[in-house]
C-alpha cells in the first residue's frame, strides 16, 4: 500500500500526482470509504442533523451543499468526532468509527480543514503545519512541509509569522495545509471559500480540484454550491438536517430544484 | 543604606521565585483548561512537607526532592481525573469551588499525616551567609534562585521547541482545532496539571529551609502566586515569572520600609490595584488575530 513518493518532487502541476494523499488510488475496492447511517445530532434540544445517511467511494469527491444551518459544519464535525452523535453509525474503511475519539479518527486519516479556518493564531505558519503532522512519523515531515509550500508559496514567505497575522485568504490555505500535514485518506473541507476574495475563491477551488485530481478522497461542503457541484463527482443538498436531494454533480446543478435556491439561476 | 536596600533585594527575589513558580502553575493550568486551579498552593506545600518527611525517613535529600516532586503531581493528575473531568463543562465559577474543595480536602489530609507542627527543611549547602556589600545573602537563596531559573529555561525550551509543548499551546489557544490535528487534548490536561503541580511543589522544595513550612502554608503562598499570575497577565509564561519577582519585591521593600506587619497585605492591594487599572496584567493578551 505504500506508495512510492519522490522526495525531490518537481514544482506542482495539476497534472503530477500531489502525494499527499497516503491512499493509493488503486486500492480501490468494492466498499465504500466512507459510509454514514441515519446519523443524527443535537445542540441541546434543538436537532442539527435529522438523520443523514451518506456515502463515498474511494477517490471520489462528494459535494455537501445547503443553506446556512443546514447542518453541513456540524455533520463535518460529526465525521470528525468533535461533535458528540446521539444516533446513527459512520464506518470507515469497514471500520465503525463512531464512538471513537477526534484525535484516533485523525490518526485513522480522516482531517479536517474546518469552518473559519481556526488556526492557531499566535503559533507560527511553520508551527501550525507541524502540528498538522502532530500524528505523522517525524522523517516524513520535512518533505510534506515542502510540498505545501509549493502548493501555497505565501505561506512559504511568511513561515516565521504568527498564524494570527495572515490575511484570511491565507488563513484558509494554511488551515488546508495543516490538514494535508495529516496524510489525509479522506479530507474534510468546510466552507474553503467563505469571506475569501473572488481571485483567491478561484486559487483555493484549483488546489481543491488539484487533490481531487491527485485522487484524494474529499468531502466539500460549501455555500457556493455552484463551484461546488461543477467540480465534485457527487452531490448532497441539505435542508435542516437532511438530504433533501443528491445526485451527481452535473445532475444537481441542473436539477431546477437546486438552480432556483442554491444557485441562483 | 546601600546595604539594607540589598538585603531587602535578596529576600525580595528570593520568595519571589517561588511565587513565580507557583504563577507558572496557574497559568499552565489556566491555559491548558481555562480553570484558574487554587488548589495550586496546596503543590506548593506538599513539596516542602513531602521533602521533610522523606528526608527524615532516612532518603537522601536528592531522591527526597525527587519523590517529593513527583507525588505532587501525582496528586495533581488525579484531582483533574476526579474533580475536574467528570463536571466538564461546568462554568467556571463551578470549577473554581471545585479546586478550592480540593485544597481543602488537601490541606486536611496533610494536617492529619504530618500533624499541625512546623517543619525544616536542612539546606542544601550549608548556612553560612555570603557578605555582599554589607547585606547577607544566604546560599539557600542562591539555590532558589538557580534551581528557579532552571526550571523556568527547560520550560521555556519545551513549550517553544518541543511538539509536545507546541501541541499544549495548540491546545490551550483552539481546543477543536487541536483535537483535529490528532491532539489527545485530555492528555494535555493531564499533562498540565502534573507540569504545574511539580512546578508548586519545586518552589515548596526549595524555600522550606527558609522560611520553614507547615500543612498551611499553602495557603498564602497560593494566593500570592496567584497575585503573581494576574499581576504578569493571566496566561502568559513570562508574564508569571516577571510578576512573580515583581510580588516578592514589592513586598519584601513595603515590610522593610513600610512595616512587616503589612507584608501579607502588600500584595492584596496589589491586586486590587491590578485589577482597578490594569486588568490584563503586564503581559496580558494583545488581540492580534485577524478573522
Amino acid at each position: 500500500m505504500e506508495i512510492t513518493l519522490s522526495r525531490s518532487a518537481a514544482p506542482m502541476a495539476p497534472s503530477a500526482p500531489l502525494p499527499f494523499s497516503s491512499d493509493h488510488p488503486a486500492a480501490t475496492g468494492a466498499a465504500p470509504l466512507l459510509r454514514v447511517e441515519g446519523l443524527t445530532s443535537a445542540y441541546g434540544r434543538i436537532q442539527a442533523l435529522k438523520g443523514i445517511s451518506l456515502e463515498l467511494r474511494r477517490g471520489e469527491t462528494v459535494a455537501l451543499v445547503g443553506a446556512n444551518g443546514a447542518g453541513k459544519t456540524t455533520f463535518l464535525r460529526a465525521l470528525s468526532g468533535v461533535q458528540p452523535i446521539s444516533s446513527g453509525r459512520i464506518l470507515f474503511d469497514g471500520e465503525d468509527i463512531s464512538t471513537l475519539r477526534a484525535d484516533k479518527r485523525m490518526r485513522r486519516g480522516i482531517c479536517q480543514s474546518p469552518e473559519g479556518r481556526q488556526v492557531f493564531g499566535p503559533l507560527s505558519i511553520e508551527d501550525n503545519l507541524r502540528l498538522g503532522a502532530y500524528t505523522q512519523p517525524r522523517q516524513q515531515v520535512a518533505g510534506d512541509l515542502e510540498r505545501v509550500y509549493g502548493l501555497f508559496p505565501v505561506l512559504a514567505e511568511k513561515r516565521r509569522m504568527p498564524a494570527g497575522t495572515l490575511s484570511g485568504g491565507q488563513q484558509q490555505m494554511l488551515a488546508i495545509g495543516r490538514a494535508l500535514m495529516g496524510r489525509p485518506r479522506l479530507l474534510l473541507l468546510d466552507e474553503p471559500s467563505m469571506g475569501l476574495a473572488p481571485l483567491l475563491v478561484e486559487e483555493v477551488f484549483a488546489v481543491v480540484k488539484a487533490l481531487k485530481a491527485e485522487g484524494m478522497s474529499i468531502v466539500l461542503a460549501e455555500q457556493n454550491a455552484f463551484a461546488a457541484l461543477a467540480l465534485a463527482d457527487r452531490g448532497y443538498v441539505l435542508e435542516t438536517g437532511t438530504v433533501a436531494l443528491e445526485g451527481s454533480g452535473t445532475e444537481l446543478i441542473g436539477n431546477e430544484q437546486v438552480r432556483s435556491a442554491y444557485l441562483g439561476m | 543604606m546601600l546595604a539594607q536596600f540589598l538585603q531587602f533585594l535578596f529576600s525580595g527575589i528570593t520568595v519571589g521565585a517561588t511565587y513565580a513558580l507557583a504563577a507558572l502553575g496557574f497559568t499552565l493550568i489556566y491555559n491548558a483548561s481555562n480553570v484558574i486551579n487554587f488548589a495550586q498552593g496546596e503543590f506548593i506545600m506538599l513539596g516542602g512537607m513531602l521533602a521533610v518527611f522523606f528526608a527524615q525517613s532516612g532518603l537522601p535529600l536528592p531522591a527526597a526532592m525527587l519523590l517529593a516532586i513527583l507525588v505532587p503531581a501525582g496528586v495533581g493528575v488525579l484531582i483533574e481525573k476526579l474533580a475536574i473531568e467528570p463536571v466538564k463543562g461546568a462554568e467556571t465559577v463551578s470549577l473554581i469551588i471545585i479546586t478550592i474543595g480540593a485544597s481543602l480536602v488537601i490541606r486536611g489530609l496533610a494536617a492529619v499525616g504530618f500533624g499541625k507542627g512546623t517543619f525544616s527543611l536542612p539546606a542544601f549547602s550549608g548556612e553560612t551567609p555570603i557578605d555582599v556589600l554589607g547585606a547577607t545573602l544566604m546560599p539557600q537563596s542562591l539555590w532558589v534562585l538557580g534551581v528557579t531559573a532552571a526550571a523556568v529555561g527547560a520550560l521555556w525550551y519545551f513549550f517553544n521547541y518541543s511538539l509536545a509543548g507546541k501541541a499544549m499551546l495548540a491546545t490551550a489557544c483552539n481546543r477543536m482545532a487541536a483535537q483535529l490535528v490528532g491532539i489527545d487534548t485530555n492528555g494535555v490536561l493531564f499533562l498540565s496539571f502534573a507540569l504545574s503541580a511539580g512546578m508548586g511543589a519545586l518552589g515548596g522544595i526549595l524555600i522550606a529551609p527558609l522560611t520553614l513550612t507547615a500543612y498551611d502554608v499553602g495557603v498564602m503562598l497560593g494566593l500570592k502566586g496567584f497575585v503573581a499570575a494576574v499581576l504578569g497577565g493571566l496566561g502568559n509564561g513570562l508574564g508569571a515569572v516577571v510578576g512573580g519577582l515583581l510580588v516578592g519585591l514589592i513586598e519584601a521593600l513595603g515590610a522593610g520600609y513600610i512595616s512587616s506587619a503589612y507584608k501579607d497585605a502588600i500584595p492584596f492591594v496589589l491586586i486590587l490595584l491590578i485589577l482597578f487599572f490594569m486588568p490584563r496584567g503586564l503581559f496580558g493578551a494583545r488581540l492580534t488575530e485577524r478573522v
